[in-house]
């Protein structure tokens, strides 16, 4: 559903993605850890077509998001890093937007707009604008957007950052349910997303891949148990790159 | 069709939030002031709008103009709602195309909203109605070529404020440039062909031919021209940004 062919992304002498690769299946949710900086939003940006490689290939269902564009985009959701929305708008406003914009009209466009509404409880601020809502039903809001055309494929940048602990733990459920049929790439910086909601994750640290496995196996590699310690070993710290 | 949904939102989002109602009351009293006052409407008792109306029109457009255009890109640029854009099925041209006609249709409203004067004149005395309806296309396309470098400018920043500045002071000159009391002090200075250079830069050898009620296929080229290369230079930036 997702596949990566050796992506690479270079900003002037900088090397933010250095010839990445993987697959993600249908069926699969694949977290994607690795700490600041590592290349994993600009990694996400490509595959969604926002940025263009400099060098290298990403496939959605099959189609390159570099030949043909404009298909790939339209069998994927994605929530970028914060969602960024239209504040002056209301959240109707905007799902209804963001389903014209993809093609959907009429009663196919309420439904879609209606349907993500009830998955991403939303119900209750349908009618507020945007600006005005808390940063756990903006992120929903963000949600939401990705879900109305029920894309193949999901790419969701740190959708779980800066809620509360009960938002986090529905959003896992949701991502978790999604998956079933779906292929889902998530961002996180949190490692019990690992266990909570992924099938497989991957490590990548200074836009390499440095571990990748199903959580039991990357509990296995870690020799203590312990994501945090095999994160810990895996990847460089900024403190010490700067030293 | 997506130009269409993105023009409807950008329209909407300006009538949704005080910007274009304040434009468009500034530019009211501003262009009935300056006709009344020094534009003597009443004591010249001339019922062509050249000189009392229109005449005014780019000295106003220049000013008021870049607040209508600033956010365009500018906006998308700081809050990232640009990366939702960036991924949703539509090609950059076709949201350029959007967004400027939004931005076009609020100062056509502005315009239109001049319609008492136009009732005035033909209540005390008979003018050249066709002279005046070429009047006004002429100041909907300086208006227009104003729009076009402001979103130019807006695509390179994402600060309204610079792009605010910079568009004004570009506008200015364009409005300098050709006007006779400064051409006149300029032909002191320089070279006659210096001179003609800086005149066609100017707007006004094009506004005011279509002043004076003349359809010259060489001003509405000029116009068209202007603009197509600014939304031309504006995709050129965004994608460029992005690389």
């Amino acid at each position: 559903m997702i596949e990566v062919e050796n992506l690479t992304k270079q900003f002037g002498s900088k090397l933010a993605v250095d010839d990445l690769s993987f697959i993600v299946k249908k069926g699969e949710v694949l977290g994607f850890l690795g700490p600041n900086g590592a290349g994993k939003s600009t990694t996400m940006r490509m595959i969604t077509g926002f940025l263009p490689p400099t060098s290298g290939d990403a496939k959605v269902c099959g189609i390159s998001v570099i030949d043909n564009p404009m298909a790939a985009k339209t069998k994927v959701g994605y929530l970028p890093e914060s969602a960024p929305l239209y504040l002056d708008m209301t959240v109707i406003g905007f799902l209804k937007f963001c389903a014209s914009i993809r093609g959907l009209a009429g009663s196919d466009r309420n439904d879609a707009v209606e349907r993500a509404i009830e998955t991403c409880f939303l119900t209750s601020v349908a009618k507020q604008s945007i600006d005005t809502l808390s940063k756990g039903y903006r992120h929903r809001t963000g949600l939401a957007q990705a879900l109305l055309h029920d894309p193949e494929v999901l790419i969701l940048d740190e959708p779980t950052d800066g809620l509360d602990p009960n938002q986090k733990y529905e959003v896992r459920q949701l991502i978790k349910r999604l998956g079933k049929d779906k292929a889902i790439l998530f961002s996180t910086h949190i490692l019990e997303e690992v266990d909570a909601a992924c099938t497989r994750a991957v490590i990548v640290d200074r836009g390499r891949i440095v571990a990748d496995g199903t959580p039991a196996e990357l509990h296995a590699q870690s020799g203590s148990g312990s994501l945090t310690d095999l994160f810990r070993s895996l990847t460089t710290r900024d403190t010490e790159e700067a030293a | 069709m997506s130009s269409l949904t993105i023009y409807k939102r950008e329209l909407t989002s300006y009538f949704a939030q005080p910007t274009a109602y304040a434009i468009i009351v500034i530019f009211l009293a501003l262009s009935m002031g300056l006709t009344f006052s020094f534009g003597s409407f009443m004591r010249v008792g001339d019922a062509s709008l050249e000189w009392t109306f229109f005449f005014w029109h780019p000295w106003i457009f220049m000013l008021l103009a870049p607040a209508v255009g600033m956010k365009l890109w500018a906006d998308e640029q700081r809050t990232g709602t640009i990366e939702l854009l960036g991924t949703f099925p539509v090609s950059t041209w076709s949201a350029i195309v959007g967004k400027f006609l939004a931005a076009a249709t609020v100062w056509l409203v502005a315009l239109l909203l001049t319609f008492p004067i136009v009732i005035t004149v033909n209540y005390l005395g008979d003018p050249d109605n066709g002279a005046i309806l070429a009047g006004y296309l002429g100041s909907f396309l300086v208006c227009c070529t104003f729009l076009a470098i402001t979103m130019l400018v807006s695509a390179c920043t994402r600060d309204q404020v610079v792009c605010l500045i910079v568009s004004v002071a570009i506008c200015v000159t364009m409005v300098l440039c050709g006007y006779d009391d400064f051409t006149r002090e300029l032909a002191k200075a320089t070279s006659p062909t210096a001179v003609e250079a800086i005149i066609s830069f100017g707007v006004w050898d094009h506004f005011r031919s279509l002043n004076r009620g003349l359809f010259r296929m060489q001003d509405l080229v000029w116009f068209a021209s202007f603009i197509f290369v600014c939304l031309l230079g504006t995709s050129a930036i965004l994608s460029a940004k992005r690389a």
